[in-house]
C-alpha cells in the first residue's frame, strides 16, 4: 500500500483517538477505547501540530523553525504515515 | 517503561501510576448473567458511593496518573448521576469508557453522554440471537442492544462491543462476528469466560469442549483477517487450555485499580474474594494511601512474595505467577503458582477436572442447573455460607 502523505494535504486527529499531554507520563499520549500510546518526544511535537488546519508542509516547517537547523521532513513524513496507519490521523488527499 | 514517573514506596516496591481506573458505580443490574464478573456475595454490599465522593475518587486518581476511566458496574446507566460523573471524567481529562449492557440507554442519553464529554461505549451482547442472548440475560434485551449499537454508531463514538464467549455460544462464532460486522463494531472483545464467582459455580455449563473453541479460534482467526483494516478483533481464549498462566492485571498494583461500588479500592475486581486482605475504602483514606500504601496493594507487587516453582522460574517475569485469585481458588493459597501453569502440583487436579466437565458435556450431562446472577441466588449464597459456618 502506498500511503504517501504530500506536502500539501491537511492531517487531523481522527475522532476515533484523542491526543493529549499527560503530566505524569511526561509525554503526549494517544488516547482510544481501552488504551493508550505513550509518544517519544518528537512525536508529540509533531502530533500536537496536527490540528485540522495546518498542511504536512506548515508543521515541517513550524518544527524546523522551532529546532533550528534540523532537517525534519523525512522523519515527519514518516512519522504521519505511520500515525495514519494506525488509524491516529486523516489526511486530505 | 523510560520517562515513566516512578517511585519507590515505603515498602520497597516501585510504584507505577493507576493508568486503569475501574469505576463500579453499583452492583444493580437488569441482566442476571451467568458468568458475571461481580462477586457472588453482591447482595452484601449495598452501599452505595455518592456523587460527591466518586468525584473525589476521580480528582485523586486522576493526580496520581489515572489516563482511562471505565464507568462499569453491575449495569452504571441504573446510576442517575452518570452523565454528571462523565462531565467531571472530561473535564478532569480522563478517556472515559462506558461499559454497559445497553439497557436503561435510548437516545436522549446517549446524546447526552456525549455532550458531557464521554469518549467511548462499550455495548454487550449475550450471543447473536434473540432467544440466546435473552436466555443468558434472564431479560428480553437483544433487541433493544442492536438499536442501541446503531446509536451508538450514529453519535460517532468509538464502538466496542463486547460477547463473553462459553459453551452456551461458542458454536455461534460465524453469526457472532457476522453480526459485530453489520452493526459495524470498531473494537470485538470475544472475551472468553474466565472462572471465578458466578461463573466458577456455573464452570459445568460454562466450559467449551477442547473441539468447540479450536473450532471458534479458527473462525475467529478468519474474521481477524478478512476486517483487519476494519474492526480490531480481540479474541482471549481460556486460560484453562494454555498451559502457561496469564499476567493477571498486568501485574498486581501495577495498573488497575478498581472502585467498588461501596468505596473498597481493589486491585483486581475479584480481589474481594481473598483472604488476609484488608480491603481499604475510599470512605477512609485516599487514592494516594491507598495505592501506594495499603498491605493489600503491595501484597503482590514485584517478585518477593512468589514460592516455588514460580520463584526459581526463568519465566516469572513474563507471567508474575498468574492469577493469585485462581491460585487461591484451586489450591487454598494465593501465593501459590496459578495452577494453570503446567509447573504447578495442582495442575493435574486441574486437568482432571477439566476432562470431567468435558465428558458430561459430550454425553449432555447435565449435573446442576445454570445459577443465575441476582440479588435472590446471592443471598441464598450469603445464607448457606452463615449456616456452614
Amino acid at each position: 500500500m502506498s500511503d504517501v502523505i504530500s506536502l500539501e494535504s491537511i492531517p487531523t486527529i481522527s475522532p476515533m483517538f484523542r491526543l493529549q499531554w499527560e503530566e505524569v507520563q511526561d509525554a503526549f499520549v494517544i488516547l482510544y477505547p481501552e488504551g493508550m500510546v505513550k509518544l517519544s518526544q518528537s512525536a508529540g511535537e509533531t502530533l500536537k501540530r496536527v490540528d485540522g488546519a495546518a498542511s504536512v508542509g506548515d508543521i515541517i516547517n513550524d518544527l524546523e523553525a522551532q529546532f533550528e537547523g534540523a532537517d525534519l521532513k523525512d522523519d515527519v513524513l514518516q512519522l504521519l504515515e505511520v500515525s495514519k496507519e494506525n488509524g491516529w490521523i486523516k489526511t486530505t488527499s | 517503561m523510560a520517562g515513566l514517573k516512578q517511585q519507590v514506596n515505603q515498602a520497597g516496591h516501585t510504584v507505577t501510576p493507576p493508568l486503569w481506573l475501574l469505576a463500579e458505580l453499583t452492583y444493580k443490574c437488569p441482566l442476571q448473567c451467568p458468568y458475571c464478573s461481580n462477586p457472588v456475595e453482591i447482595a452484601a454490599h449495598k452501599n452505595e458511593l455518592s456523587t460527591d465522593d466518586w468525584i473525589r475518587v476521580m480528582r485523586e486518581a486522576r493526580k496520581m496518573g489515572s489516563a482511562q476511566i471505565g464507568f462499569s458496574g453491575g449495569e452504571p446507566l441504573i446510576r442517575q448521576d452518570l452523565e454528571e460523573l462523565i462531565a467531571e471524567a472530561r473535564q478532569l481529562g480522563f478517556y472515559s469508557n462506558l461499559i454497559t449492557s445497553g439497557v436503561g440507554m435510548d437516545e436522549a442519553r446517549i446524546k447526552a453522554f456525549k455532550k458531557a464529554g464521554l469518549d467511548h461505549i462499550q455495548i454487550s451482547f449475550q450471543a447473536s440471537n434473540e432467544e440466546l442472548n435473552n436466555f443468558l440475560g434472564g431479560t428480553k434485551t437483544f433487541e433493544h442492544k442492536l438499536e442501541m449499537a446503531r446509536l451508538v454508531k450514529k453519535y460517532e463514538y468509538p464502538m466496542v462491543l463486547n460477547i463473553v464467549i462459553h459453551r452456551q455460544n461458542i458454536d455461534q462464532m460465524t453469526d457472532i462476528l457476522d453480526m459485530v460486522v453489520s452493526l459495524d463494531a470498531d473494537y470485538v472483545e470475544l472475551a472468553s469466560t474466565q472462572y471465578y464467582g458466578w461463573s466458577l459455580h456455573n464452570i459445568d455449563q460454562l466450559l467449551p469442549t477442547r473441539d468447540q473453541l479450536e473450532r471458534a479460534e479458527k473462525i475467529a482467526h478468519e474474521y481477524q483477517d478478512r476486517y483487519k483494516d476494519k474492526m480490531k478483533i480481540i479474541y482471549v481464549v481460556p486460560d484453562y487450555f494454555e498451559g502457561r498462566p496469564k499476567k493477571c492485571m498486568n501485574g498486581w498494583g501495577n495498573i488497575f485499580l478498581t472502585i467498588a461500588p461501596d468505596g473498597v479500592a481493589l486491585p483486581c475486581h475479584s480481589a474481594r474474594q481473598l483472604p488476609g486482605m484488608d480491603l481499604p475504602s475510599v470512605n477512609d483514606f485516599s487514592i494516594e494511601q491507598i495505592w501506594n500504601g495499603s498491605n493489600d496493594f503491595n501484597k503482590f507487587r514485584g517478585m518477593d512474595w512468589m514460592k516455588e516453582p514460580c520463584r526459581s522460574c526463568d519465566e516469572k517475569e513474563v507471567d508474575l505467577g498468574g492469577c493469585r485469585c485462581q491460585a487461591y481458588m484451586m489450591t487454598g493459597d494465593a501465593t501459590n503458582t496459578d495452577p494453570i501453569c503446567t509447573k504447578s502440583s495442582e495442575h493435574q487436579a486441574l486437568l482432571d477436572d477439566v476432562a470431567r466437565i468435558e465428558t458430561n458435556a459430550l454425553n449432555h450431562v447435565e449435573e446442576k442447573p445454570l445459577i443465575f446472577r441476582n440479588m435472590k441466588n446471592s443471598k441464598k449464597h450469603l445464607d448457606s455460607l452463615t449456616k456452614s459456618e
